[in-house]
């Protein structure tokens, strides 16, 4: 077995950069036929559903709890808990694999489905086992024909090997896995919009409270839906036990996650990092990761957990991948993905790239999203195009308040005085979508005023005076 | 011996929740939501998306309300968050202000500001509420989305998609409520619209809500398009009486012209749902057709006269008639479209010349006797564990009680147990429906009810059986044989009678149902009846066999007809009276399940035209009669006062009590039907079922240029395997054959049909199937033969 | 072609075997239905309602609320170039210039052949090898304008019909869930149980 120095990539992996660190789920990356069976029994596979079929299903669900595996989707919350959460007694119970990765600068579930397809299979069958989840439907993004292909080729090969399906491993546990895929809409990475989709619908976000998946979800039924990544975490857990996983990382992001770094970076990729100790400055400069901003460029902002949080500067490199602390520095850790700008960008236009992402990707069903999103779009490219006055910069805050009210969440800034405002925000909308959109405004707004400061023009007002007026 | 005191128990409600809005104290009920409790403590929170009627979606965002939550006040929508205990909710506050002037604001960024020249503008929810709760100004300075302006989503229905807010009411409708869900938001985000599928129009029974419920004003009804303005419409409250189900509506008028007839929300009927033949059959009312003068028979042709000239006629005629025979030579029909004291004053005349031949109801009906079981109201019906279907096809004839019983079984409170020869509008949402060849319900009925798993069914609750006439080709003998296996199996069973015309069940309850119409023009087709008293009736146009009712018209010496119109019957009169229509008279009127309803007059009447009631004091007082009674109010007075059924439904009751109040079934009556097996005729091979389409060849419809082109027209239905078998192809002409003659139909495949039986809808353009049915007999059998 | 095929009838009725609802199978369906015609057609909405048990409105309703389906017909390649942040960081505007500029044809436009239809895409989750596009869904990496130039001489020239399939197909494998392997759907009002395993026993 080859061990992979610091700069290892894969050309069948592209974007994959292994390193020195544990590794728990991509762990068979560097073999050309990761995705066959033949490949996947050799290198341990499906020895993690056998231990969890050896012990009762509820013992495997407390070894998952008691390893915390944190959500990789983006909310981050912990996989046992939110199994934990279905209604006594209330069958049955669906799994939903979101495999709709489609978050800005996110770039890992697709990279599991395609070179570990089996892994993700078995963390399924282990999360149906402990969670008594009677159907599994693996949703994956439509516009990823790869993945489809190397899901659709695994679940033939499992179903035919007895891994899934009637009575698997000869055990009482039996469990069908639907491949299911989708046909473009980043709301559907929501988890709602994904059980709408699911069930053939428009992907149009369910409001939640009081009624999560957990407890009302496909066909009104309890419905866990879990990430690829998330998932993926379970052969290694039952295979290892939750000792050895927390030993990896911290106490509260214990493990390892896939972080994606884009932009401006010498070596952009998707890297494997310990969970909770590795900070931003270690993934943007390290040699062992990124090597640094390009061409000896300085660092202008990042964008530290996918196109919906609020941005980073230098200020926040030494934050670690610790939820609560990005939370309180001001922005989220999200769904692992770091896009990196230089002292050349353009701040309002690449905060457009986004604001106009989510504007195009809004469902439509709420009132603040659906307009308010296209105005900040128009706005803000009115200003990108050097044709917006003052009254639009305080017109973007304005719709961005009827979007979420209150303070948005912002980082600290040394250069200009700034206290951070943590994270979360408040909203007036279904889910995130509508938030996202201004999320990028405003971080660009309060970390970088003087931008659009200089691409505006001054609009005074001409006084009215009345024709013929009394003297 | 020592008795203790028991204690007294403190009875907790656990349904009680208390909370506080706006530092109110506000007694709310476990599930309710915020915006119900606020609406009912007068805390109006502004509002698009939400209507009590449907489910909530949290669309639109205007009804964000702060409620205290553990880290502090709370934006919530409070139509989407249920009350809790000790909730403290303000709807005032700087931060609500602030958000719902936010959701105004954008939800106009894109709404042109067409309001001069909008039917809605005067009373749009989003002009109100801009006012009322917007931030005074728009700063959208970008340009507005831009779609064709209004297209026909359907005959009735226009939409205007750059009004549109997307609230997602009429989709809401049409998919929950109507259970039409052919109109559906397509596109997505900012681009998303409300649409049709190309070339499937809203072709809904019941489009016209969705105008009702709108918002703004992006969805507008053909017939009232651009007819008035809001601030310029009078309204009355009353009762439609195009069917029996007796929707509460307003009737709104200009200059003393009908405009435009809206839903009100009664809770026992119809929960502010109108079918469109009962929203837009106003039309009918100020048709040109209408009779104006009183019209007399001088040789072939009715001239006009005078009203005292043709009430001194007519009762002539009816003084002849007794004298030459005695009272078995007159006959009444009719009765079933007035209000009660139109049916009570006739009622009141028949009694006094002793006329026994009275029907309101043309052998289309059932026995009065039906009105006699233990009854049930549709709350009943919508609310019990299983509805027994024995009835003709709700959404055809009755679309609001389908509503109630759609939605019983959609929100999984009932299920639906169907006997039909036809599939109909309820089968999909049955759980079981039983076919059955015309003349054999009874038995099917019996032998399904005594199997376990329907057994074990009706024993979960209670039992609703809905029983009407589902086959006018077919004796009403089977269907009460039906009615009464069912009593048989479960005679616990309550029973909700629908018959079909607006007030029959009124007009039977007030006496005029004393003769089968089959015997009384029986016995006038055979010369035995001199004068013919037809109140509101067409028997050649309703009566099952037309060649009956024609010959009996024509034995008739002398015909008196009051009417609206001019119509295939009363142009046979010798004296035609004009009658005032609904809408042009007051009065109350008695719905299916018994309920009686105030009915109010709105605009004058058209000529001369009197109402029934009127008429028949009238001519009592020429005949010599004095009925005691001189106006309506006297009228229903005495109804009250000298008829035990009616005896609940004062005028002070009826005021007080809008939605209307129930009746207790007749205490007569009683059938035994015979109802015995007929074998097929030989050699004709179809047994043929006659049923109704909502739209058909009736006034108020052929009256209503808006409606009169939605009737489908006469088709021969007939199931694909048949229709193969015959060799004929769908579409094609083929000649359909009774016993007496033969008509000319054109064929269509309907696998809703049942094998070896054709269906047809009644009184439709094109052949008259009634010239297929022999009213004298059991069952009526056809042969089709292709041309 | 309109309706769905005989045999891609028989696969509908297979996949939608997979659901408790029949309803689930839309997409899958309307996916087929492309894969059949190159777009979604009327006449496949309302067959696909039929077999799914709702009306055409509602397919239709569905679909367009997804960005792969077209309802006109496209290029036989449709290639789509990421404008997302990490793309237009590394250049994707340009690219698009260039791409319209090779084609003659503007973001959204169909080449007079038919052979290219050519879009703004948003984020394709391969963020790291900016700027990437999709040709029909298969990915080309860190694309420089000479990579566009090439990418379109070998389709044109069809040396990459082995990999890129004509607009409309996606995925060319299918999951076969074998008659004896499967567990078989069921709708959720017929489950009323816990499932067999979850009985306190390990289930080996």
């Amino acid at each position: 077995m080859n061990t992979p120095n610091s700069t290892n990539t894969y050309p069948h992996a592209p974007g994959f950069v292994a390193g020195e660190r544990p590794r728990i789920v991509t762990s068979r990356f560097e073999h050309a036929d990761s995705y066959t069976l033949q490949r996947y029994l050799a290198t341990d596979g499906y020895a993690g559903l056998r231990a969890a079929l050896g012990r009762p299903a509820n013992e495997v669900h407390d070894e998952v709890k008691s390893a915390t595996v944190l959500g990789r989707g983006g909310a981050g919350f912990p996989a046992g808990t939110k199994w934990g959460l279905t209604p006594q007694g209330v069958f049955p119970r669906y799994l939903v694999v979101n495999g709709d990765e489609s978050e800005p600068g996110t770039y890992k579930d697709r990279l599991l489905m395609e070179r570990d397809p089996h892994q993700l299979i078995e963390g399924c069958l282990i999360a149906c086992y402990a969670a008594g989840l009677s159907q599994c439907f693996l949703y994956i993004r439509g516009e990823m024909a790869l993945a489809q292909e190397r899901v659709a080729t695994a679940l033939n090969e499992a179903y035919a090997a007895g891994y899934v399906g009637k009575n698997i491993l000869g055990s009482k546990f039996s469990l069908d896995i639907v491949l299911h895929w989708g046909a473009g809409a980043y709301v559907v990475g929501e988890e709602t919009a994904l059980i709408e989709s699911l069930e053939g619908n428009r992907g149009m976000p369910r409001l939640k409270p009081p009624y999560f998946p957990a407890a009302i979800g496909l066909y009104g039924q309890p419905t866990i839906v879990n990430n690829v990544e998330t998932l993926a975490n379970l052969p290694w857990l039952m295979r290892n036990g939750a000792e050895a996983y927390t030993a990896i990382g911290t106490k509260t992001s214990p493990g390892t996650r896939m972080v994606a770094v884009s932009g401006h970076v010498k070596r952009p990729g998707v890297y494997e990092i310990i969970n909770g100790v590795t900070t931003f400055r270690d993934l943007i400069f390290n040699e062992e990761y990124c090597g640094g901003i390009r061409n000896g460029n300085k660092l202008k902002a990042f964008v530290p957990g996918g196109g919906s949080a609020p941005w980073f500067t230098e200020d926040q490199l030494d934050v670690p991948f610790e939820g609560p602390q990005a939370g309180a520095a001001g922005s989220m850790l999200g769904s692992g993905a770091v896009m990196v700008m230089d002292e050349t960008t353009d701040i309002p236009a690449a905060a457009l790239t986004l604001t106009r992402f989510y504007a195009h990707e809004s469902c439509g069903k709420c009132t603040p999203c659906r307009e308010g999103g296209t105005w900040l779009e128009r706005i803000l490219s009115r200003i990108v195009d050097g044709k917006g006055t003052d009254a639009d910069l305080a017109q973007l805050v304005e719709v961005g308040t009827s979007i979420c009210p209150g303070d948005f969440p912002h980082a600290s800034s040394k250069r200009l005085g700034l206290d951070a405002v943590p994270f979360p925000y408040k909203m007036n909308t279904i889910c995130f979508v509508g938030p996202s959109a201004y999320a990028p405004i405003n971080s660009a707004l309060v970390l970088f005023p003087e931008e659009f400061a200089a691409r505006v023009t001054k609009r005074t007002m001409i006084p009215v005076t009345a024709v013929g007026a009394a003297s | 011996m020592t008795t203790t005191e028991p204690t007294p128990e403190v009875v907790v409600d656990p349904n009680a929740i208390n909370l506080t809005i706006n530092g109110r104290p506000v007694a709310a009920r476990k599930g309710e939501l915020i915006i119900a409790a606020a609406d009912r403590s007068g805390d109006y929170i502004p509002r698009f998306c939400y209507h009590p009627r449907m489910s909530s979606v949290g669309m639109c965002r205007q009804c964000l309300v702060e409620v205290e939550g553990p880290r502090g006040p709370m934006m919530v929508v409070s139509c989407m968050t249920p009350v809790a205990e000790g909730q403290v909710v303000r709807t005032e506050t700087d931060q609500v202000k602030r958000a719902q002037e936010g959701i105004i604001e954008l939800l106009l960024a894109n709404h042109p500001l067409d309001c001069p020249v909008c039917d809605k503008g005067g009373e749009c929810p989003l002009q109100d509420q801009a006012f009322s709760h917007g931030p005074g100004e728009s700063r959208f300075i970008e340009e507005k989305r831009h779609y064709e302006k209004p297209i026909a989503i359907s005959d009735l229905v226009l939409l205007d998609r750059e009004r549109c807010i997307l609230c997602d009411r009429c989709t809401r409708f049409a998919d929950e409520v109507a259970g039409d869900a052919l109109i559906h938001f397509t596109s997505r985000g900012n681009n998303t619209q409300v649409q049709t599928f190309p070339d499937e129009p809203f072709s809904s029974y019941f489009s016209g809500n969705t105008v009702q419920i709108c918002p703004v004003g992006a969805l507008t009804a053909q017939p009232y398009r651009f007819k008035a303005r809001p601030w310029d419409l009078e309204k009355t409250e009353s009762t439609c009486t195009t069917c029996s189900v007796g929707c509460r509506i307003t009737l709104e008028s200009s200059r003393d012209e009908l405009l435009r007839y809206q839903g009100v929300d009664s809770d026992p009927v119809n929960h502010g749902w109108l079918c469109d033949k009962g929203r837009f059959n106003f039309e009918s009312v100020k048709s040109d057709a209408r009779l104006s003068n009183p019209l007399v028979r001088d040789g072939a042709s009715l001239v006009e006269t005078s009203w005292s000239s043709a009430l001194s006629t007519a009762a002539s005629i009816i003084t002849s008639a007794l004298r030459s025979g005695g009272a078995t030579r007159v006959a009444v029909l009719g009765g079933a479209r007035g209000t009660n004291e139109d049916a009570h004053a006739w009622a009141k005349l028949a009694d006094a010349l002793a006329i026994d031949s009275v029907d309101a109801q043309l052998g289309d009906g059932l026995p009065a006797a039906v009105l006699a079981y233990p009854q049930a109201t549709i709350d009943d019906a919508s609310r019990a564990s299983t509805i027994i279907l024995l009835s003709p096809d709700l959404k055809e004839e009755l679309p609001i009680l389908y509503l109630r019983l759609r939605d019983a079984s959609e929100k999984k409170r009932s299920r639906i147990l169907e006997f039909a020869s036809k599939g109909s509008g309820l089968t999909r949402y049955a759980w079981k429906s039983v076919p059955h060849m015309p003349g054999n319900q009874a038995k099917v009925v019996a032998s399904t009810l005594s199997e376990s798993v329907v057994s074990a069914q009706l024993a979960k609750g209670s039992v609703v059986v809905v029983v009407g006439r589902s086959n006018l080709a077919e004796s009403d003998e089977y269907t009460m044989a039906a009615l009464d296996a069912v009593m048989a199996a479960h005679p616990s069973a309550t029973v909700l009678p629908v018959l079909r015309r607006g007030n029959v069940r009124g007009a039977l309850s007030a006496g005029l149902g004393r003769r089968d119409a089959v015997d009384i023009l029986t016995d006038a087709a055979n010369g035995e009846i001199d004068c013919l008293v037809l109140v509101g009736s067409d028997p050649i146009a309703d009566f099952p066999d037309t060649d009956l009712a024609r010959r009996a018209l024509a034995a008739v010496p002398n015909i008196i007809a009051v009417d609206t119109f001019a119509t295939a019957s009363s142009t046979k009169a010798t004296v035609l009276l004009p009658a005032a229509a609904f809408g042009e008279k007051d009065g109350s009127t008695t719905n299916l399940e018994g309920r009686v309803t105030r009915l109010a007059r709105k605009v004058t009447v058209n000529g001369t035209s009197r109402p029934d009631w009127m008429v028949a004091l009238e001519l009592a007082d020429i005949l010599g009669h004095d009925l005691g009674v001189a106006s309506v109010a006297e009228v229903h007075a005495d109804l009250v006062s000298s008829n035990p059924v009616f005896g609940p439904a004062t005028r002070a009751a009826l005021s007080a009590h809008p939605d209307g109040v129930v009746l207790a079934p007749l205490a007569t009556a009683t059938s035994t039907p015979v109802a015995p097996p007929v074998a097929e005729k030989p050699g004709f091979g179809h047994r043929l079922v006659v049923g109704r389409k909502l739209y058909d060849n009736g006034r108020n419809v052929s009256e209503s240029p808006s409606l009169a082109p939605l009737a489908p027209g006469s088709y021969l239905h007939m199931h694909s395997l048949d229709l193969e078998r015959l060799g004929a192809a769908d579409g094609a002409s083929v000649k359909v054959s009774g016993d007496r003659t033969s008509i000319v139909m054109n064929v269509v495949a309907d696998d809703s049909v049942q094998r070896g039986t054709v269906w047809a809808a009644w009184a439709q353009s094109g052949a008259n199937i009634g010239e297929l049915i022999d009213a004298t007999k059991w069952v009526n059998d056809v042969r089709v033969e292709t041309l | 072609m309109a309706r769905l095929s005989e045999e891609n009838v028989r696969l509908a009725n297979e996949i939608i075997g997979r659901y408790p609802r029949a309803r689930s199978a839309m997409i899958p369906l309307l996916h087929l239905a492309q894969e059949q015609d190159g777009h979604v057609t009327n006449e496949a909405m309302t067959h696909i309602g039929e077999l799914v048990g709702a009306t055409s409105a509602e397919v239709y309703g569905t679909a367009s609320f997804y960005e792969m389906f077209k309802f006109e017909p496209v290029g036989k390649y449709l290639i789509n170039i990421c404008g997302t942040m990490s793309c237009a960081l590394m250049g994707a505007e340009e690219l698009m210039h260039h791409a319209e500029h090779r084609l003659g044809v503007k973001l959204g436009g169909t080449t007079d052949d038919g052979m290219f239809t050519l879009e703004r895409a948003e984020c394709q989750a391969a963020c790291t090898e900016a700027p990437c596009l999709q040709v029909n869904y298969r990915y080309r990496f860190r694309v420089a304008d000479a990579d566009f130039d090439s990418l379109v001489d070998d389709l044109k020239a069809g040396r990459l019909n082995d990999e890129i399939p004509a607009h409309g197909t996606v995925a060319r494998v299918r999951q076969h869930i074998p008659v004896d392997r499967g567990v078989g759907a069921v709708p959720p009002e017929d489950v009323t149980e816990a499932p067999t395993w979850m009985d306190g026993k390990a289930a080996l």
